[in-house]
């Protein structure tokens, strides 16, 4: 199927609104993406007609709600070429899913036992294994960032020794773009010895990454991002790890057999899995993997990257504009600052235009340490975004900083 | 002039612009002639928590008015934070603690009163109550 642009922006009705009376221009993909009518029926059709508790049931409802739901996790398991479905896991989010993993951890981990996180993450990728370090004495080590925003890979092979245990590490920086060499990442850990976590959540939409070839360990991300709904994510995790993690919840549907005596967990993923998991956010994740496959993802990635470079051109013709995040190879976004105006002013008007971006820190309040900025101004384009959306930003941005100058 | 003349004034001055882009570069206007906190006065203890943009609040007593002084690294949150101390500084804590700011949509600034918005103003508001709860103690046991 050829890259039809207006055909893409008719599968997403809120495309069609406007926002202070200007048509609303969507740059906010990196926060979560929009998503087309498919995936909305999907939910509709699930609660209109075949709503029931899934893995309980003997009755028809359940079994059909049940089928889909592991249909969804097979689509799952050939997107990311993953070698067993019970390696993928239904959480509710990237979030869930590392903080899963670093629970995990706390009993495997030991005193004086290192784990390295880069200079590059989310705070959600940050904060549970600071926690974690606090339960275990175990000691938190940074990979750390040149100018360009990439991780320096010299420095990392440096921290990394038999003491280290894990690696976390996102496949995409949500603030800069930067995509990191995860592959080598995952490499020179192993050869130390060490597993890997690679935070997925700002990649999917814009990779399709072959877990078997990268030998991760672990790999988190959610479906908001990725044309899906809130609220459900992916944790793939290695059979050996979800042999060797305890469970991270207790309830209902993680359990082979309770007594008051002793209780044998199921195997996995409902291990994983405790409680009544989010049934049409799981089945419409599976809906937005078959969705963005029909466009093809190679085809996605051609297009970002022309958006990009024009988006890129276009904006450094304003005088004073910065932009943060200049690794060679990132993905569709753009992080900037115009002089010393604040992100936040620029935010307010080009809004006021119909236009939305980020402000701020992005959650990822080290990198603008780093910078020694307050925050930027983050667009972040999805494959239905368009040239004209992005003159629009241009002259969104122009206005802005004549006013505020 | 009583808060509540301010207001009118406001809401006169504001109706002047029949669009939001005037009425930005007016409100940009208002915060670039604020009264600017002195330097020494942006701690850590002043800093208003709740907002994108750093927002320094002073207040003191001066006989039995609160004078507030401000400032802000965002141009528009300085705006707001202008027309909030034109409006609040130099008034008596009672009346302070028995203004509305009802005119905040009148003179079309809606969109900021929301407590789920960045910029903070609703945390600003508070915070001005808050010393006016204060002072108007400290002046009810002199
Ligand atoms: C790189 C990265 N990691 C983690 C997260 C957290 O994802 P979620 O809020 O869906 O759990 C985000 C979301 O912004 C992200 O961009």
């Amino acid at each position: 199927m050829p890259f039809d642009i207006e055909k893409i922006r008719a599968d997403f009705p809120i495309l069609k609104r406007k926002v202070n009376g200007y048509p609303l221009v969507y740059l906010d993909n990196a926060a979560t993406s929009q998503k087309p009518q498919i995936v909305i029926d999907s939910i509709v059709n699930y609660y209109s007609n075949y709503n029931a508790n899934i893995h309980r049931g003997v009755h028809s409802l359940s079994q059909e709600a049940t089928d889909a739901y592991e249909i969804a996790r097979q689509k799952l398991q050939k997107h990311f070429n993953i070698k067993n479905a019970y390696e993928v896991i239904f959480t509710s989010g990237t979030t869930h899913g590392i903080n899963l993993v670093a629970s995990g951890f706390s009993e495997i981990l030991k005193k004086g036992d290192e784990i390295i996180v880069s200079a590059l993450e989310h705070h959600s990728n940050i904060v549970p294994w600071q926690m974690l370090c606090e339960r275990t004495g175990a000691i938190l080590k940074v990979i750390p960032m040149n100018d360009d925003g990439a991780l320096i890979i010299s420095a990392y092979e440096k921290l990394l020794s038999e003491k280290t245990k894990l690696v976390f590490v996102n496949h995409v920086s949500n603030a800069l773009g930067t995509v990191n060499p995860i592959k080598e990442i995952i490499r020179l850990a192993h050869d130390v010895g060490a597993a890997v976590l690679i935070d997925g959540a700002q990649a999917c939409s814009h990779i399709k990454p072959d877990l078997q070839a990268l030998d991760v360990d672990f790999y988190v991300t959610s479906a908001h991002k990725m044309c899906g709904p809130t609220g459900i994510g992916m944790l793939f995790m290695k059979e050996e790890w979800g042999e060797k993690l305890p469970p991270y919840q207790g309830g209902g549907e993680m359990i082979k057999e309770v007594t008051f005596e002793k209780t044998t967990y199921a195997g996995l993923p409902h291990k994983f899995e405790a409680g009544t998991p989010n049934i049409s956010g799981g089945i419409a994740f599976g809906t937005a993997i078959d969705y963005l496959n029909s466009i093809n993802f190679r085809e996605i990635e051609a297009y970002e990257t022309k958006i990009l470079e024009y988006a890129t051109k276009k904006l450094l013709e304003i005088e004073g504009l910065k932009i943060y995040g200049t690794a060679p190879g990132k993905t569709s976004v753009v992080s900037f600052n115009i002089e010393d105006i604040h992100p936040y002013d620029i935010g307010t008007i080009v809004d006021k235009l119909g236009i939305a971006v980020r402000t701020g820190h992005h959650c990822a309040q080290p990198i603008m340490e780093y910078y020694k900025i307050p925050g930027t101004v983050r667009a972040s384009f999805a494959f239905y975004n368009t040239k004209t959306e992005v003159d629009a930003l241009v002259e969104a941005v122009k206005k802005a900083k004549l006013m505020l100058t | 002039m009583t808060i509540s003349q301010i207001q009118e004034e406001l809401i006169d001055e504001f109706s002047m612009f029949d669009d939001w882009m005037q009425r930005y570069e007016y409100m940009i206007d208002l915060g670039k002639s604020l009264p600017i906190i002195d330097e020494n006065l942006k701690t850590e203890g002043r800093l208003i928590k709740g907002c994108q943009s750093k927002v320094w609040l002073n207040a003191e007593l001066k006989d039995d008015k609160i004078v507030f002084t401000a400032d802000s690294d965002a141009i528009i949150t300085k705006g707001i934070i202008a027309i909030l101390i034109r409006t609040f500084s130099n008034q008596k804590p009672e009346d302070i603690l028995n203004a509305n700011t009802k005119f905040i949509d009148e003179i079309g600034l809606k969109e900021h009163l929301s407590p789920t918005r960045a910029n903070g103003l609703v945390s600003m508001i508070k915070q001005l109550k808050l010393y006016a709860v204060a002072y108007q103690a400290q002046l009810n046991n002199s």
